[in-house]
């Protein structure tokens, strides 16, 4: 969002470009141009280079020289069912998790927050951040212990006399989707707790005084008034929850029979294990469309508001 | 926004394409100083290789004045390991100059140019003499060179628990003839001494490897005589495509998990599962029958962290039994790891002083002993020393005249991953053994360029 603030200034400098600062402008570029090099050095180069070993056929090992193979990985992930059944889980997991988990129940856990106590706020506050900083790793030890089979919630199902099971070979995928709505709800409630400060009181207490309920201030006043925030936290949580690797590999590797292998461990599996390097990095420039997919879908979301 | 927007996919991409890229630092080669990388346990506890590695050390910096070792070990599972090593080989950079290769991928990275051959070394070094020829051919490329020095190699069988047997009325001389007489075994076992896990065969792909050699190519290679390859036909140069003995070796491990002989399903998958056996289930005698390998006492040897001194008293040996019962009788398949030297080492010809260093017959031995490996010089598998340093070590060192080397070519590590992926199939009973073989049929055919016959 403060990437915006600038940019009616930029476009103003070119035209209020009087003569006399001219011979100036190069020298105001010099402390960019550090800044320049290194993003062209560690970020650009090794996309580009990213970009021609998706075309070849390169492999960790097993093959003395690699060749050009134009589109072949691509059209073979294509008819790899085992890519299909991996875009297919990608799209569950982010949809449950992200879309629905993290960005619903971040949303709700701010609303209830205002009106909580402030020991209430704080303790919430506070188990909902420490799951948010823990490392990737960790969270999915810790969670793999509350879901398998003698795990935390079995046991909690045995002591209600509720059937338990194995759940991370039951439901592997919603396992994880719930792994990563406890991780990463906190930053939802974080960015949504700020965009309702954000909202003028009198607005609020007029409506009130006109007489709308909760639910229509809800739907009528704040939600609209936070849209801006809801388009920038739901493209935020998508790509954090398409990129999400060591969760899922510590909690299942991807199994049961690829029934929770999402694109970024089937991408890991063809380049690493397979040493299948040029396909996995075709996976992964899909794996970047499907991300742009869902960032334009976001990005029409907040133009439409003016 | 928008910049974010577009900097999110770019930064995890950029992130992978530096790992691909295996940037790294490291400065050229120091020509007094042999780096050698390893593999250390992932395991806190277990030291075996460190300690060994340093004891080398210090013998070989005091032969040689002014030399030094820097060992550069490589915390990592196996798989994770080849990964790293892989990336480490390709650039002079960051190539060490002795490495611990896996017989498993070592025709993979030698086609990749990642090794150089060793035989001009090699012919000049008396010692190489005394190794046994399968363990020579383990480390030989398809061009005939060799690249690699085998420290051992090691088999597998049957472990099985005397004190369940008893209970369930079996014999403490236990010595199935036919893949019958276990699945016997494990179902009388099942009735009579019902908490314990009557058979445990790994399977499906979070074992990796472990499924597809300690179980399905154990297997496998039963369906045949000693001299076949059931796996890959040398003479064509082809793999063999699923068929009457494929199926049969996969029914097996159906039958194990559909009939409850083996471990839950869900534990059978779980990536943890070899620590469990080993650390858990038996030791704690909560498994009757362990089709495993002969490293399992490494885990239980004083210092070890699991110290289970008493299990060649609790444990028995029995060797894997052929389909049914045919020539040879038993079957075995061997693995084990070389020292190689990377083609863009700094120093090879130390490197080599250091593998010699390591293969004088008595630090051999004390390799041997100290990692439950099985020997490859034969003056080392004679000596009575040797032998009679451990329980196991006599039972899994004859296994070697009936032992098979996997067809290693560089498509194997895919051919495994089908294996795996079969296995799973049918483990789970998302596929039946019909269906899983075809797959792999499809899978062998897409792994290996068609490179494939029917047999």
């Amino acid at each position: 969002m403060t990437a915006t603030a600038p940019h009616p200034r930029l476009t103003k400098t070119p035209e209020d470009g009087h003569p006399a600062h001219g011979p100036r402008r190069p020298l105001r570029i010099l402390p960019l141009t550090p800044a320049v090099v290194l993003l062209l050095l560690f970020l650009a180069g090794p996309i580009a280079y990213c970009v021609y070993i998706a075309f070849t056929d390169l492999q960790l090992t097993g093959q003395a020289e690699e060749s050009f193979v134009g589109l072949d990985n691509f059209t073979r992930a294509f008819g790899d069912e085992a890519f299909l059944n991996a875009v297919w889980l990608t799209l569950v997991f982010t949809v449950v998790s992200s879309l629905i988990g993290q960005n619903t129940l971040g949303l709700a856990l701010a609303v209830l927050m205002r009106r909580a106590s402030k020991p209430v706020r704080t303790l919430t506050g506070g188990i909902v951040v420490t799951a948010w900083v823990l490392p990737e790793v960790v969270a999915g030890f810790l969670l793999y212990a509350f879901f398998r089979r003698e795990g935390t919630l079995n046991a909690i199902l045995d002591w209600l006399h509720l059937p338990s099971q194995n759940w991370l070979f039951t439901l592997p995928i919603l396992a994880v989707s719930f792994a990563n709505v406890w991780r990463g709800t906190a930053f939802s409630m974080l960015v949504y707790s700020a965009a309702l400060n954000e909202i003028p009181r009198e607005i609020t207490e007029a409506a009130e005084v006109d007489g709308a309920g909760g639910r229509r201030r809800m739907w009528h006043i704040t939600l609209p008034m936070i849209r801006r925030s809801i388009g920038t936290n739901l493209m935020l949580n998508t790509l954090q929850t398409l990129s999400v690797f060591g969760l899922i590999w510590v909690m299942t590797r991807g199994g049961p029979g690829g029934r929770s292998q999402t694109l970024p461990l089937f991408m890991y599996e063809q380049a690493f294990q397979n040493s299948l390097i040029g396909y996995g990095t075709a996976v992964a420039l899909l794996l970047l469309l499907v991300g742009s997919l869902f960032s334009l879908i976001y990005l029409r979301l907040l133009r439409t508001e003016v | 926004m928008r910049p974010t927007a577009a900097l999110t996919p770019l930064v995890a991409l950029a992130l992978a394409a530096t790992t691909l890229t295996a940037c790294g630092g490291g400065s050229g080669s120091d020509p007094d100083t042999v780096k050698v990388s390893f593999k250390q346990s992932t395991d806190n506890s277990v030291k075996v290789m460190d300690t060994y590695l340093a004891d080398i050390r210090k013998q070989f910096e005091k032969a040689h004045p002014g030399k030094k070792v820097e060992l550069v070990p490589i915390k990592a599972p196996d798989s994770e390991y080849y990964t790293k090593l892989q990336q480490m080989l390709r650039s002079p950079k960051t190539a060490p100059d002795l490495v611990y290769e896996d017989t498993f991928l070592i025709n993979s990275d030698i086609t990749s140019g990642y090794l150089k051959p060793l035989d001009p070394y090699l012919a000049k070094w008396p010692d190489w003499n005394r190794f046994i020829d399968t363990a020579k051919a383990a480390a030989k490329g398809e061009d005939g060179k060799t690249y690699g020095v085998p420290d051992g190699t090691d088999t597998r069988g049957l472990w099985f628990n005397k004190d369940v047997f008893e209970k369930a009325g079996l014999p403490a001389d236990w010595q199935p003839r036919t893949w019958n007489d276990v699945l016997t075994a494990a179902r009388t076992i099942k009735k009579k001494v019902p908490d314990v896990i009557p058979l445990n065969a790994y399977t499906g792909k979070p074992v990796g490897e472990a499924a597809a050699m300690q179980t399905f190519e154990m297997l496998l290679y039963g369906t045949v005589d000693g001299g076949t390859d059931p796996l890959y036909d040398k003479n064509s140069k082809k793999w063999i495509a699923g068929g009457k003995a494929f199926e049969d070796a996969l029914s097996f491990v159906e039958t194990v998990y559909r009939e409850k002989l083996g471990p839950d399903v869900s534990d059978a998958l779980d990536p943890n599962v070899m620590t469990r056996v080993r650390g858990e289930w038996l030791p704690q005698g909560k498994l009757a029958i362990a089709l495993d390998g002969s490293w399992l006492p490494q885990d239980w040897l004083p210092g070890s962290g699991h110290e289970w001194p008493e299990w060649s008293r609790t444990l028995g040996l029995a060797a894997m039994p052929t389909q049914h019962g045919q020539a040879p009788g038993k079957v075995s398949m061997s693995g084990g790891w070389t020292w190689s030297i990377p083609a863009k080492a700094g120093n090879p010809d130390l490197a080599f002083e250091f593998v010699k260093t390591m293969q004088t017959k008595a630090n051999a031995q004390k390799w041997y002993v100290a990692n439950s490996g099985i020997a490859v010089r034969e003056d080392v598998a004679e000596d009575p020393a040797y032998v009679d340093a451990q329980p196991g070590i006599k039972f899994f060192t004859d296994l070697v005249s009936t032992t098979h080397y996997r067809p290693a070519y560089p498509a194997y590590p895919k051919v495994s991953t089908a294996i795996q992926e079969a296995m799973e199939g049918v483990t789970t009973g998302d596929t039946s053994v019909a269906e899983a073989t075809s797959s792999y049929t499809d899978a062998l055919k897409d792994a290996t360029d068609n490179q494939v016959v029917e047999r």
